[in-house]
């Protein structure tokens, strides 16, 4: 709300310039860049490339450390401010702590990040009448502009005083002069030299990339990057035309919704740009058993995709479950052992099959065959109880031998159930030896 | 429940002037186009809008009817287009084109375009490339702060988080400095800043330029301190599931600018309900810092007290029934009103939790937080992957992995990273990109965990054994900063000690007593400490960029706290959880002192991982 609007500064924008002191600005920016250079050298940690045309700034170093140890208050020669409530604060360096890679004229790259703090510089009353020029310097220009007040970027002529200009408005920290700056770049310079010079200034770089995306100037992002992919983007990208090329096919046959299953289930969506697992649940739901050869089988995607058994388990469980088909489920994890023995083998841990087929409203009778099968008897016994499976549960309290718990177990049975026999019988059994 | 203030804590300064200043600035910028005029304004404009002004005030300033920008063309009459909008080309590119196809048929309108809270060269730009420019007037309304509560002041700038640390655009630095400005002149002046990250110190700077160019003036400041502190310095945080009430309703049902839109299965009936949440919402105002598991107590016991309250009034005499009507009925209604309001977001809550097996999710992230069984913890995630659960909440698992382990090792990171993008589609291939950018999602270095000696023991043992032993090994090897700084801060409560939520003994109850957040830990320790000495280990695992200044004038500051100087603004460059809030206000509680939170945006996990999504096509 105190910000000097735009149009108290209109009338001394003129571009007509009658008279200049600084008519040799290019001689002294040209001296200020190597004076910077030599500092940066010699002092190598503690600039800041902030330190402007003043030359009396003085530096009072402040440690960054609890008040009291280094006192540096600062007075306040300048009258333009009003005494009392004034709080002035340190200067931080806020240069980043990678260096740049070098650049002729990238002046900022020899600083290193510390938290060393400086006092603020003693100001001059600042001379209002170079206001009336439109030969600033980089440092007044980027000012200017960041105070939105009226500036002109025509004598930045040449590339060395255009350079000047970027790292400047690097070294404020004002993203949006950054970008002012790099719009007036792209238009005056050719690309080449435009993209070169970006390509050693990371910070500038990483705005002109955000402009152009926001711009959605695709093509000529595409040239300034090389894009990012790796081998094994190229694989995923490779996997996504051929699954596009299924889903076509599948969908052609499908969307006519001939076979049985599909008036009885009708499809919600079309599988066109689905990710592969949901094709694969698609597949599982409405092409299982097709023979690998057909496209649409969950075979043939689960090769062609390279899908981990466990996944691929996963994912038809969910499917058949949902289905209800409890046959189709057994045989997912029926195994013959070599003396033709069916076992129930999973690359899942049974609860999470108990969990699913749970979630898609199995009957006790399947989840009871599930359940049983649980390795750890801890989670064994809760997910029993949980889902009722009494046997289980009467078995492993007895297993136990653990009278107690039976007995309180009998209260959660139906009276006069098979279960509460069941209990009757195994409470009245003298053989077991309980061991409450 | 029993959380009270200290008798001597401050009070808090009064916010709402910044309302009132955003207010008249917006009428001034309103009256600088006389006449009626048709309004345009962006959709996330328009809750912040709604918090300082209502129709009826645009109305009286000729505003004849109202807008959402939606980028398509325009159906207004009017002689007189008004676009109040954030500083977006995309929204100016489609100004220009409203404005360019009037002109081919030949219609002549006056445009006026308002940026907030301020104008970007690039934006106008636009307006010059395409013609425009003189056509439209620009402006800016410098509507920087909306304080969403007594302690929130907020931007309102989610997009802040993904310009700054993903795309490295720094356009925002200067606005965060000048709402830092703009608190400074009416509620400073500031004493001490504290801060750590790259933004902070640029908003810092910005800050700091910006005050001293501008005009000073001598008052008793009401806040005395200020934090900065940049999102990326704890990304861990954000990340974990929210189990006090106010974090876990904005996670469920998302809160949008202080207020939530409760659906029929909350408020029980066949229309939904817009709630405003804060403090003056009485039942929430003691329910929000709690825990979870403590609600539903708060809620049946509060309900057991209205019943009584009702039940005055059997046995009353027309008289008294008269007074009760008059003074008591109206709170009690209101109160019963918010009490079942709660009561029903609760076990809307509840149902959603248990439906996705919330428990064994919150063991699985207490796992990862405490290095614990990091095998189970990936077997976890890569089950939830592949049953197609909710695909934010994979990723947010995975980053959780990458963060507390450093990175996952690069048969991890592939074999994930395919199952990933075979479950949730190709498009994320891209979303993967930006996570390894931004370093939420990263692959550890080869070299940085296989020692020679790995090598040659997997060789010899079988698969299952070598994955076991990469494990072992690997946590021998990497320089795991979260780790590490987990331990320098004791950020992991020890285990098997009883937690008792009710009575909270540190920050970690916020959740539920397993991690004390690295954010709110950072703030306390240097406060504490009054900077960052003794903290070179911490700061340098966290990348630096710290600081602490002190102003000019407070050199002669005494041992004994003035009360401006335990208030803190802790200002989030990046956006902030509601579960940091109430760690803050639980600190503020025991160190008897205040913090005002002054965020870009509210964030939580959601949220953080959607902008970085690169879905749009």
């Amino acid at each position: 709300m105190t910000r000097a609007k735009p149009e108290d500064d209109d009338w001394n924008s003129s571009k007509i310039h009658a008279f200049t002191f600084d008519d040799d600005d290019d001689e002294f920016t040209k001296l200020k860049e190597s004076k910077r250079a030599v500092s940066s050298i010699l002092v190598d940690d503690d600039d800041d490339d902030d330190d402007d045309d003043d030359d009396d700034v003085e530096k009072v170093s402040w440690s960054g450390e609890p008040v009291g140890s280094i006192s540096w208050s600062v007075k306040e020669t300048a009258s333009s401010i009003r005494s009392g409530g004034e709080h002035g604060f340190p200067k931080i360096n806020t240069a980043p702590s990678l260096p740049k890679q070098g650049s002729g004229y990238s002046l900022s790259s020899l600083f290193k990040a510390s938290t060393r703090v400086y006092a603020p510089e003693l100001r001059k009353p600042k001379s209002e009448c170079k206001d009336y020029f439109s030969d600033w310097s980089p440092e007044e220009t980027v000012k200017r502009m960041r105070k939105g007040k009226v500036y002109s970027l025509e004598r930045f002529r040449s590339l060395q005083d255009k350079l000047l200009l970027l790292d400047e408005a690097v070294s404020a920290h004002d993203g949006n002069v950054i970008t002012a700056v790099l719009i007036y770049l792209k238009k005056s310079l050719s690309k080449e030299i435009f993209f070169q010079e970006l390509m050693v200034r990371e910070i500038a770089l990483r705005h002109y990339v955000h402009y152009l995306k926001e711009m959605e100037e695709q093509k000529t992002l595409v040239e300034l990057m090389k894009l990012p992919f790796s081998q094994d983007d190229a694989i995923h990208v490779q996997d996504h035309y051929t699954l596009l090329e299924r889903q076509i096919i599948i969908e052609a046959t499908d969307k006519k919704g001939e076979a049985e299953i599909f008036k009885k289930f009708p499809r919600k969506a079309s599988i066109l740009n689905m990710p592969i697992i949901t094709t694969l649940y698609y597949s599982c739901f409405y092409h299982y058993g097709e023979s690998e050869g057909t496209f649409s089988s969950p075979a043939n995607i689960r090769s062609t995709f390279r899908i981990s058994e466990k996944q691929y388990i996963l994912t038809a469980l969910g499917a058949r479950a949902k289905l209800k088909s409890w046959f189709d489920v057994d045989s997912l994890f029926n195994t013959k052992n070599w003396l033709g023995y069916t076992k129930k083998r999973s690359p899942i841990g049974f609860h999470r099959v108990v969990d699913i087929l749970q979630k898609n409203n199995a009957p006790v009778q399947v989840l009871k065959d599930y359940v049983s099968l649980i390795d750890d008897a801890e989670l064994k016994l809760s997910l029993a109880q949980k889902y009722k499976c009494h046997d289980i549960v009467i078995e492993m309290y007895r297993d136990l031998k653990d009278r107690q718990q039976l007995i309180v177990y009998q209260g959660k049975v139906e009276r006069g159930s098979h279960e509460d026999r069941k209990i009757d019988q195994l409470l009245g059994n003298m053989q077991i030896r309980w061991k409450n | 429940m029993a959380q009270t203030d200290r008798r001597d804590a401050p009070g808090l300064p009064d916010f709402s002037l910044l309302k009132r200043l955003a207010r008249d600035q917006l009428i001034y910028l309103l009256e600088q186009l006389p006449g009626k005029k048709d309004l345009f304004i962006d959709a996330d404009l328009m809750s912040p809008l709604d918090r300082i002004a209502n129709v009826t005030t645009l109305k009286q300033h000729e505003v004849d009817k109202l807008y959402k920008v939606e980028l398509k063309p325009v159906v207004s009459v009017s002689d007189q287009l008004c676009f109040l909008i954030r500083p977006r080309i995309q929204t100016v590119k489609w100004i220009a084109d409203v404005v360019k196809s009037d002109k081919a048929v030949g219609r002549f309108r006056r445009y006026k375009i308002i940026f907030t809270p301020q104008k970007f060269y690039a934006c106008e730009t636009v307006l010059e490339e395409q013609g425009v420019y003189g056509d439209v007037t620009s402006d800016e309304w410098e509507f920087y702060l909306l304080p969403l509560d007594d302690d929130i002041i907020s931007l309102e700038l989610p997009e802040f988080f993904r310009d700054n640390f993903l795309e490295g655009d720094q356009r925002w630095v200067t606005t965060a400095g000048s709402a830092l400005r703009l608190l400074h002149f009416l509620f400073g002046p500031f004493s001490k800043v504290y801060g750590i990250g790259r933004c902070a110190k640029m908003v810092y700077e910005s800050w700091r330029e910006q005050v001293e160019d501008g005009e000073k003036k001598a008052q008793n400041p009401d806040i005395g301190n200020v934090f900065l502190i940049d999102r990326d310095v704890d990304f861990v945080t954000p990340l974990c599931s929210q189990v006090v009430y106010e974090g876990l309703v904005d996670d469920i049902f998302r809160i949008k600018c202080g207020s939530v839109e409760f659906g029929p299965d909350v408020t029980s009936t066949d229309k939904s309900l817009k709630v405003m949440l804060n403090s003056q919402d009485k039942v929430f105002n003691e329910i929000r810092n709690e825990h979870f598991s403590n609600v539903f107590g708060f809620l049946s016991q509060k309900a057991r007290n209205l019943q009584t309250a009702y039940d005055k009034r059997c046995g009353m005499d027309i008289k008294q029934m008269k007074a009760f009507v008059a003074e008591e009925l109206k709170g009690l209604k209101q109160e019963h009103r918010l009490l079942s309001l709660h009561i029903g977001a609760c076990e809307s809550i509840m149902k959603k939790k248990t439906k996705q097996d919330f428990q064994e999710l919150l063991k699985t992230e207490h796992s990862l937080l405490e290095g614990f069984e990091i095998r189970e913890c990936i077997t976890y995630i890569e089950e939830h992957i592949n049953r197609q659960v909710s695909m934010i909440e994979s990723l947010r698992l995975l980053c959780l992995l990458s963060l507390t382990e450093n990175g996952l090792l690069p048969k991890d990171y592939r074999s994930l990273k395919a199952q990933y993008l075979q479950s949730y589609g190709i498009e994320h291939l891209l979303s993967f990109a930006n996570l390894r950018q931004i370093g939420l999602l990263v692959e550890q270095q080869p070299g940085e965990t296989l020692t020679v000696m790995e090598s040659k023991v997997g060789k010899l043992v079988n698969d299952k054994t070598a994955g076991k032993l990469t494990d072992a090994f690997s946590s021998l090897a990497k320089k795991s900063n979260f780790r590490a700084l987990s331990k320098r801060l004791m950020l992991i409560p020890k285990t098997g000690e009883e937690y008792d939520l009710r009575v909270p003994r540190d920050m970690a109850y916020i959740f539920s007593g397993a991690y004390i957040p690295l954010s709110c830990k950072l703030i306390e320790q240097v406060l504490e400490r009054d900077g960052w000495t003794g903290f070179e280990e911490v700061t340098r695992m966290l990348n630096g960029h710290e600081f602490a200044v002190t102003g000019g004038n407070s050199g002669t500051e005494t041992r004994n706290k003035t009360d401006p100087q335990r208030i803190i603004l802790v200002m989030f460059l990046g956006g902030c959880t509601f579960s940091e809030i109430s760690a803050l206000r639980f600190l503020g509680r025991e160190r008897g002192c205040k913090f005002i939170v002054l965020t870009t945006a509210i964030t939580n996990s959601s949220r953080l991982l959607e902008s970085l999504l690169d879905n749009q096509g």
